[in-house]
């Protein structure tokens, strides 16, 4: 029996983690909750006025994005390296990095999507007006999947580790910033009417960048969890 | 840091190279506390008072060497971490496990000196400058190293899992420099520059320079006296450090 190719074992893979995700719905659920709820407490924090509001928005909703994607960081390796599937990964004959990129993918579905999805809802709530929210929609589609391939070296680092959560906070946040500046600079830069293009252009950059970068690194933090 | 041109891979082992850093040590200290005593000397009592900043530039003396220090450091505990992930190599995670807590107080004492500065400077303990922001998370970068490291028992395992994220924090450090910069300028504009126009007067450049030297000789002393340490505590085991006088 030949091992199937690389496409299938991707699609495989994909499809196999997006199942697993429609049967636990309410682990997905919870860091989309948890994303509302941290953008809801803002206005409670720091008041209603709405020209405060239309100023903080983009960045409130860029910085519980972030924390969103970072605490749903520890599901991506964690059940299959209890139950012993991510040993299989890294003895498949396929390239360990390119099924990182296949778990990566379904993750950022079943996390990063659903909360560009609800974005603009909430930028609703923080009176953007609609272009300010097409761009905020558009820098957090770019965003995410970023933040879940940058996300990915971390969790692979602290698998298994005493306090892993707090660890992979201290270790995944600081790449994070990147990503952070151009998102919400993007809504703003749009606002003051200088144009979104360039931050866009950035986002898709570091996007890009990641994607080559990080399920390589990803791969070689998972191998040395592993052995 | 093996100061030898002669047979490179001799002092590559820790056995070799324990009683060469236990050698080369003292003369590196030597060397920082004259540079020191004679860049404090330059910098308080023959370099001229800065006319638009008064006394209170002296700071730069300290706060310039520990940012060089600080970021110069980062990278050669990636390339220590880096060669120690690629070739296996013990004692090159052994040096990059040693030079993350130097880096780390130089990032600190350079934040805290910036921090003491900007006061009289610019009449507030902390700006978001472009600087300032990235020397912070470079501390950040820091703490996770050494935390990582700190997670995992297996030291083999956590010298590997270190590099990875040294690794990625050097080639993320000028990604997030840039990237705080074009921030800063969408901010504030650029009302708050460390870089001042006025050239300086050669004296204080002298005086940094000097002090700069004693940083870099006092790092140096420190991380072989750390790397000692590192290397006392991994090969505890091994019948080299037993021997009567290995520790000499």
């Amino acid at each position: 029996m030949s091992a199937p190719g690389l496409l299938d074992s991707v699609v495989a893979v994909v499809a196999r983690d997006l199942r697993i995700a429609l049967r636990r719905r309410a682990d997905v659920m919870t860091s989309l909750i948890f994303f509302v709820i941290v953008v809801s407490l803002f206005p409670l924090g720091v008041g209603a006025d709405p020209v405060l509001l239309r100023t903080l928005g983009p960045g409130v909703v860029w910085v519980a994005a972030l924390l969103a994607c970072m605490l749903a960081l520890a599901r991506l390796f964690a059940n299959d390296y209890a139950d012993g599937t991510l040993e299989q990964m890294v003895l498949a004959p396929q390239p360990l990095a390119l099924l990182v990129l296949a778990k990566t993918a379904a993750h950022w579905l079943t996390t990063g999507l659903p909360l560009v999805i609800v974005a603009p809802l909430l930028g609703v709530q923080f009176d953007l007006d609609a272009d300010a929210l097409l761009i905020l929609l558009a820098s957090l589609l770019l965003g995410t999947p970023t933040l879940s391939l940058i996300g990915g070296i971390g969790a692979a680092l602290t698998l298994g580790l005493r306090g892993g959560g707090a660890l992979l906070a201290l270790l995944v946040l600081p790449l994070y910033i990147p990503v952070l500046i151009f998102g919400a600079g993007a809504v703003e830069a749009s606002a003051a009417a200088l144009g979104a293009g360039a931050h866009l252009s950035l986002l898709a950059a570091l996007l890009l960048g990641s994607l080559v970068f990080a399920p390589w690194a990803t791969a070689l933090a998972l191998r040395i969890a592993i052995e | 840091m093996i100061m030898t041109d002669i047979r490179w891979f001799k002092y590559s082992s820790p056995q070799t190279f324990y009683p060469l850093a236990g050698t080369l040590a003292p003369w590196f200290s030597a060397a920082a506390a004259l540079l020191a005593i004679a860049g404090l000397y330059i910098s308080f009592f023959m370099a001229p008072t800065d006319f638009q900043q008064g006394e209170a530039y002296r700071i730069i003396f300290i706060h310039v060497p520990a940012a060089w220090m600080s970021m110069f450091l980062y990278l050669v505990m990636a390339v220590w971490a880096a060669i120690g992930l690629a070739w296996n190599t013990r004692l090159s995670s052994m040096m990059a496990c040693a030079i993350a807590p130097t880096g780390a107080i130089m990032t600190f004492i350079a934040l805290w000196t910036g921090a003491l500065w900007g006061k009289p400077m610019w009449g507030a303990w902390w700006v978001w400058d472009a600087r300032l922001t990235s020397e912070l998370i470079l501390l950040f970068l820091y703490l996770g190293f050494m935390f990582l490291h700190a997670a995992i028992d297996d030291p083999r395992r956590a010298d590997r899992a270190a590099a990875v994220i040294a690794i990625v924090g050097a080639i993320n450090v000028p990604i997030i420099y840039f990237s705080v910069k074009w921030w800063n300028t969408l901010h504030q504009g650029a009302s708050v520059s460390l870089m001042r126009s006025p050239s300086m007067a050669a004296t204080m450049l002298l005086g940094m320079l000097v002090m700069a030297l004693a940083f870099w000789m006092y790092s140096i002393a420190v991380i072989l006296m750390r790397v000692r340490c590192v290397i006392i505590e991994r090969e505890r085991h091994a019948d080299w450090i037993k021997a009567p006088g290995a520790l000499e």
